[in-house]
């Protein structure tokens, strides 16, 4: 029998193994694939010249401080929403009429308002982390155990010291688990914003070497993007695991 | 529906109707500049006219289409792969492990390698579309069937049935409702990716529309096509739980 961790990597190197012999077989002049080595070698030389490590740069530092901001807005209304229920109940038809907007309809309005550039990406990164933030605390919050609110009642606890002491260490496995989602979600809307429109970061860099018929680079940064996102989920994962326990990742079925 | 419940309703679309009447103060009194905020009048007026001349009906199903043929493709595709994939363990300790690798991947970032196998077409389009969908009906696909309760395939086994029997009796009712909420998600990814395809490629739909609006500062089209894309959203995800509730109905009536 093989070993169940070296089976889950038979299929990717048998791919990569079959795509350069078939490269070098038929000595492959592509605009969209390019030999395994090839990439390999245009991501050590994009590494060396330093584009990679901006472009990457540029688009962490748009996903996370949407996802902070973003995360903040939606975390205190979350709060607000899960603890007065009169006022959940008259927000709910307008965030329901707003959150159905795809994040990416914002990005000509976010254009016209504040041109190319961090700003723009910010905004739309932060209204798409906004509402799987603020859903998920209201239901963590609005799920507490009504004991507990009690406590705080019956200690007399002012609704800061309320909120400090019992509702958010009570709700924080689930707002972690909302945490998560958002910043997936943060990362995904920033690539994506940059190959739609916005000249920084790692999909602007990835447009501009399809443009330039490098289809070498073009997979490279692909793969780079790929693995970015997976270490990200992979590090929030264990993360999450290591600091609420496996209880944790109940009903984590996103 | 309960009376008081009804009342809530109501409060609540009074203070939705609030926001927009704040909304149109703040365009009237100029506070933001009506060439990135046009009023709710201006916007609705523009949405009235769309509609009138015809033209916005046009990107409206523009949209529409490209997000069904994506979906449409995914869904056959997701759920055939999945099954192939889900219903066989030898396949599972293979295959999964690729695709948990890839379920992270922004999904945009295939764009370019989409434009450079085939250009700024409908053809793009719809590959990128279906690519990006197919993951959450994929993964919700093997998800479900690989948690199957084992009894039920003794069942099968020992009444003999065959694999494509099992399949269709056994594995798909049971996954059904994994693949449902894959197939919920999907949708709101197939929408999302049909307006970036339409931005880039100048495809026609919403997408291309909004576009054009913010370029040449119509920003009242603008507004109107952002808030159609947000009634599409709203409501292919209605649509979307009404059908799962419908369809799974025989499992909340069974216990």
């Amino acid at each position: 029998m093989i070993p169940e961790r070296i089976k889950a990597f038979l299929l990717p190197i048998s791919i990569l193994a079959l795509l350069e012999i078939w490269a070098r077989a038929v000595d492959l002049k592509s605009d969209s694939l390019a030999p395994p080595s090839a990439i390999a070698a245009a991501l050590v030389k994009a590494f060396q010249d330093g584009s990679m490590l901006t472009a990457t740069r540029d688009t962490l530092i748009s996903a996370f401080t949407g996802l902070s901001i973003g995360g903040a807005v939606g975390l205190a209304f979350g709060i607000a929403l899960g603890i007065f229920h009169i006022f959940d109940r008259l927000m709910e038809v307008t965030i329901e009429s707003i959150r159905p907007i795809p994040s990416i309809a914002l990005l000509p309005i976010a254009l016209i308002a504040l041109g190319f550039g961090y700003r723009m990406e910010i905004t739309i990164v932060a209204f798409a982390c906004v509402w799987p933030i603020l859903i998920l605390t209201r239901a963590a919050v609005g799920g507490i155990e009504p004991r507990l609110i009690e406590v705080s009642r019956a200690l007399r606890l002012s609704p800061a010291d309320r909120v400090r002491k019992i509702i958010i260490p009570a709700a924080l496995p689930r707002i972690f688990l909302a945490f998560r989602l958002a910043a997936g979600i943060a990362l995904i809307v920033a690539v994506t914003v940059e190959i739609a429109i916005n000249p920084i970061g790692l999909g602007a860099a990835i447009m501009t070497a399809q443009q330039a018929l490098r289809p070498d680079l073009m997979l490279a940064y692909l793969f780079w993007i790929g693995l970015i996102g997976y270490l990200l989920n992979t590090a929030l994962m264990l993360a999450q695991r290591h600091l609420f326990g496996r209880a944790a990742l109940v009903g984590d079925s996103a | 529906m309960n009376r008081s419940v009804l009342y809530w309703r109501a409060a609540s679309f009074a203070v939705a109707a609030g926001f927009i009447g704040l909304w149109q103060f703040i365009a009237d009194q100029r506070l933001v500049s009506p060439v990135f905020l046009p009023g709710p009048d201006r916007a609705w007026a523009s949405l009235v006219r769309g509609f009138a001349s015809g033209d916005l009906l046009d990107k409206l199903l523009g949209t529409l289409e490209h997000m069904a043929y994506g979906w449409f493709v995914a869904s056959i595709a997701g759920i055939a792969l999945g099954a192939m994939i889900g219903s066989s363990r030898t396949m599972r300790s293979y295959v999964a492990p690729s695709l948990e690798f890839l379920r992270p991947l922004p999904v945009s970032a295939v764009i370019p390698v989409a434009i450079a196998m085939f250009g700024l077409t409908q053809t793009m389009a719809l590959f990128v579309i279906a690519f990006g969908a197919i993951w959450p009906m994929l993964l919700a696909t093997i998800h479900g069937f690989a948690a199957v309760e084992p009894r039920l395939y003794e069942v099968a086994r020992s009444l003999h049935m065959s694999r494509l029997a099992v399949i269709f009796k056994i594995a798909l009712p049971s996954a059904s409702p994994d693949i449902l909420a894959g197939m919920r998600l999907s949708v709101t990814v197939a929408l999302i990716l049909s307006v970036v395809c339409e931005i880039l490629a100048g495809l026609d739909g919403l997408g291309h529309w909004v576009l054009l609006s913010a370029r040449s500062f119509r920003s009242a089209d603008l507004f109107a096509g952002v808030m159609l894309l947000g009634v599409i959203g709203y409501l292919t995800a209605l649509a979307m739980s009404l059908v799962e509730k419908r369809l799974l109905k025989w499992r909340s009536s069974g216990h």
